[in-house]
This record gives structure tokens, sequence and C-alpha cells, in this order.
């Protein structure tokens, strides 16, 4: 089979470094906002600090996968002799919490690098995040030609959750009734 | 659309049990900023002069900054604005921390409390949505642990909590109002939170805050977030560890506390130990404080890690900020591991880390010198550190002397009586201070000191160095890069500045000179408090990444007000003017205006006197500290001179200086 190399951008999260500030939330936000960087809401950021100061916890996670159904189990951690509860290291946009949906919409969130033309130098939350607690890094990695995903676009990410709410049906049809008003 | 600002002040009456959503005129933050500034004017129009503190009648406005909220590095500050029942002036205490971005976030720029509630209450408000809820299962809890037990209950971990311990509830006069990271802590504004009957205020918002010219402010914030890692990397040579760097003064970092435990007075802000620190103490308070710290914590949107959080051993954590590290240790004449104990104790009652400590080493005195009896402290341990838990116990809940030594040493020692009023020495207008007995009179500090309506030394002074550099090079190298000041001629005058010699204090720098050193100071310390900008990343150090030169882009690109550097000093000028009339009305005059009797050994009484009456006239007022009529009109504040000519306060045409002072 063809392989081709791939660009694997990461970031790497350092617990430890947090200081639980929160400007990574508030970069995200105004990073995503429309106009660019005309607004900012912590609420709308695709990462959330995880911030527990009294109990030491501090952990930065990154909006993930959407899926429109709760987990079965929920687990914790006891790491170092802290307990995390459940879904603190999960990065779903899930019906089981209000991380990473948009407020007003509840249409879920996911992070995707701040890739944007032109391109940042890194992630916007690393460039903010002054004491190094995420540090970003790019890897080639070599992989199978046709095994690569088609990348999600935020559009769909929306419409996707919408067919799980209101079935494929509905959302067809509203999409050709807007489709005819703009007509 | 408004920028930066929401527009929006939530008015909470809590007589009545209702809220309302209240649109802000624009104009007013084009002319008082916002925060401190449009507090000022709040509390001119609606609190008349005679209101007690105690009064349905006196408002607590909890702002946010005009900035807060937006991506500004360290814009995070909460100004809590209200009538302190230890100087019966109007106070303004700040707090770092999450709560004021989150008042944004909520759609709001100020929560305005006014009433009083029968019944202790808390306030939740998420959004749009405000609730006065039943807090009577939270009644003499500790403010953190009411922080928790409310996140949970609402099942809200993202909400901010702002809440007050016994000593809140109990009209503490120098109850503070918790944040989990921070405080706000002078003047008594948790007694007046406590006497509204409001046990906590918790916000959660998710709204968006714009930006007029986000390319443009996001380009400002990047060259601060530049100037702070060269500050970082650069810190200021000659100067002691703590005013090297950025921050508030990082005493979570800083082990060796050399210069405060030798420099500052122990007990009743008493006792100087100038041989006290040695190897032997630092190793022990640096293992202490690496035992119980677990972490280096911020505010929002800030990488500085003033703060820490501590765990005392068989104590539940906090998270303490500067310099409470060492007020009990000292008051005490203890160590650090006591002065982190009972700081512990201390968060969660909710009191002034600078009152409280010499508030009970105070008693202690009283007692030592027969003025108070061992009657008057029943069941006191004997141990030294015994007796400080024991006495703050006594102190937030006002049991028996208590509730005499509640009121802060000054009303404490008038009620005493006996004598009792001469260890009541460290106060400034009725409030304590930092426990410092110096030598020679300093005209900057001396005009700071009686001037400052703040009621704290550290919310006053910062940008101009607090002693002058040994040698020339030396001089030559910090003046090179000192870009923050608002014109060179003050590098001049540090170029000049000796320890000794024609060049020395007191006589140098020149009265006029002080008048203007002090103004830059001041006038950095208003700026941030209208602006919401903690004051360790601009007022308070030296070489700060904020400063006169880009405060009016950040204004101008934020909220869309055209602003520049004439325009925000005049700005600054009205609202600080604004905040010293509402205290002229409430009777504050010159005779209110001075340090400690013995804060200096070597005292200059004439030429106090006269660097008084000239700062007073540097600012626009008279010689009893009353701002002019000519200067009222000039900034904008007729309205002012009207009320203070329709009540004699001033007369008409009697702006000339006066002949003598009325000291």
């Amino acid at each position: 089979m063809a392989k081709k190399t791939k660009t694997v951008k990461s970031i790497k999260v350092n617990a430890d470094l947090c200081n639980g500030c929160r400007a990574c939330e508030m970069a995200c936000s105004a990073f995503h906002s429309e106009p660019k960087y005309s607004s900012n809401n912590p609420a709308r950021s695709r990462i959330s600090v995880i911030r527990r100061p009294l109990e030491d916890i501090y952990v930065p996670v990154y909006a993930g996968e959407y899926t429109p159904a709760e987990c079965l189990g929920r687990n914790s951690y006891i790491l170092d002799g802290k307990e995390y509860k459940e879904c603190e290291f999960c990065r779903a946009s899930c019906p089981s919490r209000g991380d990473f949906k948009e407020p007003d919409s509840g249409l879920p969130l996911k992070c995707d690098m701040c890739e944007s033309i032109p391109a940042l130098d890194e992630p916007l939350c690393v460039k903010w995040c002054m004491v190094d607690a995420l540090t970003y890094e790019e890897r080639e990695v070599e992989v199978d030609e046709d095994e690569e995903q088609p990348k999600v676009t935020e559009m769909e990410l929306g419409l996707e959750h919408l067919v799980d709410k209101f079935g494929l049906h509905k959302v067809a049809e509203s999409v050709a009734r807007l489709a005819k008003k703009e007509e | 659309m408004r920028y930066a600002e929401t527009g929006y002040n939530l008015e909470i009456d809590l007589t009545r049990g209702s809220y309302d959503r209240v649109e802000s005129d624009v104009v007013d933050t084009e002319l008082y900023l916002g925060g401190l500034g449009t507090n000022a004017k709040i509390m001119w129009d609606r609190v008349p002069p005679e209101t007690e503190p105690f009064s349905e009648d006196n408002l607590l406005i909890f702002s946010a900054g005009l900035l807060c909220g937006t991506p500004a590095t360290g814009c995070n500050r909460t100004i809590i604005t209200t009538l302190s029942p230890q100087t019966e002036l109007m106070c303004f205490s700040m707090m770092g921390g999450f709560l004021a971005p989150e008042i944004k976030y909520a759609g709001y720029d100020k929560i305005i409390l006014s009433g009083k509630s029968k019944d202790l209450v808390y306030i939740w408000i998420n959004n749009d949505k405000v609730e006065i809820r039943d807090a009577s299962h939270l009644k003499g809890k500790g403010a953190i642990e009411t922080s928790k037990i409310i996140c949970e209950e609402l099942n809200e971990p993202k909400a901010q909590v702002a809440a007050i311990g016994a000593a809140g509830e109990n009209r503490v006069y120098f109850a503070s109002i918790e944040q989990g990271r921070s405080s706000a802590s002078r003047g008594g504004i948790g007694a007046v939170m406590g006497d509204k009957g409001v046990k906590a205020i918790v916000v959660r918002g998710t709204k968006d805050i714009n930006l007029a010219e986000p390319d443009r402010y996001f380009d400002l914030c990047y060259e601060v977030m530049d100037y702070i890692r060269f500050r970082n990397e650069n810190p200021i040579p000659n100067v002691m560890p703590i005013l090297a760097g950025l921050g508030s003064p990082q005493e979570m970092k800083v082990h060796d506390e050399k210069w405060h435990t030798e420099n500052f007075m122990w007990g009743n802000s008493r006792v100087r130990r100038r041989d006290f620190w040695n190897e032997e103490i630092a190793k022990d308070w640096e293992e202490t404080m690496n035992s119980m710290q677990r972490r280096l914590i911020s505010c929002y949107n800030c990488p500085m890690t003033c703060g820490a959080t501590i765990q005392p051993p068989g104590m539940d954590t906090y998270m303490m900020k500067c310099f409470s590290k060492l007020t009990y240790t000292m008051a005490a004449f203890s160590d650090l591991e006591f002065g982190l104990g009972i700081a512990q104790a201390a968060t969660e009652h909710g009191v002034d880390g600078f009152s409280a400590p010499q508030v009970m080493a105070f008693a202690l005195e009283l007692l030592e010198e027969g003025i108070l009896k061992p009657e008057d402290f029943p069941g006191m341990p004997e141990d030294n550190e015994g007796r400080f838990y024991y006495l703050l116990d006594m102190i937030v809940h006002r049991k028996g002397i208590g509730n005499i030594l509640a009121n802060g040493t000054y009303w404490a020692a008038k009620e005493i009586g006996n004598g009792a009023e001469a260890y009541a020495h460290n106060n400034i207008k009725k409030i304590e201070q930092l426990p410092l007995k110096l030598g020679m009179m300093n005209p900057v500090y001396f005009l700071m000191y009686s001037t400052g309506e703040k009621m704290n030394i550290t919310q006053i002074e910062g940008q101009f160095p607090q002693a002058p550099f040994a040698t020339m090079e030396e001089r030559e190298a910090f003046v090179k890069d000192w870009i923050q000041v608002p014109d060179d001629k003050f590098k001049e005058y540090l170029l000049k500045w000796d320890f000794r010699g024609e060049f020395s204090n007191p006589y140098y720098p020149t009265i006029d000179m002080c008048c203007e050193i002090v103004d830059w100071m001041e006038m950095m310390h208003y700026i941030d408090d209208a602006l919401g900008m903690c004051a360790g990343l601009s007022s308070f150090p030296l070489k700060p990444p904020y400063h006169i030169h880009n405060y009016p882009k950040f204004i101008e690109a934020g909220s869309g007000i055209p602003m520049d550097e004439e325009k925000l000093t005049k700005a600054v000028k009205r609202y600080r003017t604004l905040v010293r009339a509402n205290n002229i009305r409430r009777g504050m005059r010159r005779a209110d205006e001075k340090p400690p009797e013995n804060h200096w050994k070597k005292r200059f009484p004439e030429y106090e006197a006269e660097l008084l009456s000239a700062y007073y006239k540097f600012k626009g007022w008279n010689d009893d500290g009353i701002p002019t009529e000519e200067s009222l009109r000039d900034l904008g504040l007729g309205y002012v001179a009207d009320e203070f000519l329709a009540k004699g306060v001033l007369k008409a045409g009697a702006d000339a200086p006066q002949e003598s002072a009325s000291e």
C-alpha cells in the first residue's frame, strides 16, 4: 500500500505547571469568535481547565469528538493521592455535561488546533500559556495513503449533532426551506 | 453596542428582595472610566453624607474594572466600594481572583447591593437569572467552606463565589470578603456585607465581551506579554528581591525574609529585631513553606503566580497571598509555621491580614500593661500562639472582650479608655497600617501616608524607587530603559538623589518634585482601580508592563472611547477628586491627614505642613484639603462644587490659599 507522510500536531499538557489562570480558555474563545478576536467568552472555549485548587487539581482538557450518548460507566482515578472525578480527563462533547458546547445553541465544539489561513505558529492557547503548561509539537508520521480520515469541519460537527437531535429528515427539510428563502 | 464593558449594572434591593438590570450611561464611562471611577459617581449620587455604614441606605458595590473580561493580561480585579464602619469614610478595597471577569461574562459591569435582608441569604447570578437564596445553613461557616458548599449544591463547579466568614456576619470592623484566591480586606467591607445579610455572591457567566478594535488590542496584549517575559528574565538590580520583579511582592517564592523581619516591627508594631534573621531561621522557614505549599497559583488570565495553595498540618488547604505570610508571625513573635497555620483560620473567618494581627497584639499589650485585666480574657491559654487563636475566635464571634476588639484598635481603645488610646498608635484615619517605624521623615512617603484614601501604603506607592541608588552608574543603568515615566524630568530627579548631603531626604526630592512623584504614583493606582488591572503588573512594581503611555491605547482599542494621555490623566484626576469629595462631605479634613506620630523618629513639623499645603495646591485642593470650586468646575464636577457651596463646605470666592492651616 502506498505510504505518505502526515504532520501530527500535538499539544503537550504539563498539568504540574498549570497555574489555573485560564488564559488558554480566553484566548481560544477569542480566536474562534466571529470576526476573529472580536470577542471572548471562556464558556465557548475548546479548552477547559478543570480547576479545583483546594485539592490541587488542574487539568487543561481539549474538546474532542462529539458523542450523542452518555457513557455507561462513570470512573474515577486516584493519581498521586488526588481523586479525579468522572469525566475530568474526557474530551467529548456529550449530553452528561455542559462543557464543550456553544452556550447559546448547545452545538458541540471541537479543538481544531487553530488551523487557519494564514497559519499560526502555534495554537493560540499555547501562545497565551506563559507558564508553559501547554507546549506545541509537530511530528511527521507515515500513514497509508487511503487510511487518512477526512477532516470533519465545524459545520459538519454541528450538523451531526442536529441530526442526532431532530433526525436527518427534519434537518434536511429545514435546510431546503432555508435554501428557498435565500433564493 | 458597548465594547469592553457590558453597559449594564445589576441592582439588587435586599429589603424588597427584587432585582433589576439597568443600562448605564456611556457618557459616565468616558468621564469616570469604570470600576472605582464610576463607583465613586454612584456613591456621590446615591449615598447621602449622613448615611451610616450599617444602614439600608449604604450601598455595597461589586464592580468589575472597565477592561476586566477583555484579554488584557492580569486585568481581573473586583473593586468593592461602600462606607467603611472603621473609617466612616467611603472605602474601596480590591481583589483579584476570578470574580470580576465572571461578572462581565454574566453580562454586568457592577453588582450594586442596597437595603438589607432580614435573613441570611446568598445571591445566585447565572447570566440573566438572579436568585436570592436562603443561606441559613451557611451561618457561621468559613468563607472558603461556604464557596465549596454552594458550588456543590448548585452543581456549578465553574461558578465564582465571594463570601464572608463569621467575622463579616458579626460585623467585625475589619472583616474581609474572601474569594478563594483573593480577598478584599481593607475597611471592613465584609462587615457591611454581613450587615446586609448577604453570606455570598455567586456568579456564572457565559456571554461574550466585545472589543472595539480587536487586532490592535491583541497586538497591545502581546507587547505586554513580551515585556513581562523580558522583566522576568531581567530583574532590576540593586533593589531588594521583592522589588526586583513583577507581580505582587513574591512572598510565596521568596524565602529570604531578612528585610521584612528586620525592618518591619514585631508585636503591636513595637519592636524592631535587627539581628533576627540567621541561617537557622532561614532554613527552618524555607522547610516550613516547602512542606505546606502545594502549588504557586495565579488569578484569572495572569502568569505571575503570586499566590500559593497552603496546607498547614491538620488543617484545610487555603490560598495565601502576599504579606499575610508574615503579619501573624510577627504580631505574635512566633515563627512561620504558626503564621501559615493561623492565616488558614483567619481566611475562613474572613479578616484583614493587616488589622487582625495588630488588634490581637494590641489586646495583649493592654493586658501586659494592666489596662485590660486577666478576667477580661476568661479561659485564655497560657502559650503565646494559643492566645492568638483564642483572640481570633473571640473577635470574629464578638465574644466577651472580642466584642470591643472587633471594632479595631481605634474604636476599641476609645471604649476601653484608661490610657488605651496610646496603644492604638499605628493608625491613619482610624485604620491599622503596615507595622513600620523608621528613622528620618521621608517627604514622598509623608505625602502618600497623609493623603492616601485607600488606607494602605502599598496602594499608592510604586513607580518611583523607595530609596536612592548608591552610585551614579547604578542610577544611569536604572533610568536608561525607564520607559514608564510620564516625563523625562523624573529621570533627572532620580539621577541627583543621594543618601546623604544636599540631595537627600528630607529636603530632596524638593517639595515640587515630591508633589509630582506622589501624584504620578497615585495616578497609576487610580487607573488600575478603574480598569480592574492588578497593581502587581502596573502601579506597584518598578518598571511595569502597563503604564501611562500604553494605557490610553488599551482603553481606546478596548472600549472604543477615544483616549490619549491627556484625556486619561484628566479622567483620573476627575474621579480621584470625586473620591475625595465623597470623603470631604463626610467630614474628612486636613487634620485627619497625617501618618502615625511615631512613624518616624525624626520629624519636621513645619516642613511637613509646608509639604502638605504644597501638595494640596498641586492637586487643586484648598489648604484644608477640600477641592476648590475652580478645580471642581474645571474637571466637570460642578455638581460637587454646587453642593459644597450650598452646604458651606466651600465659600464662594474663597479659593485663594488661606493664611494658616486648620490643624
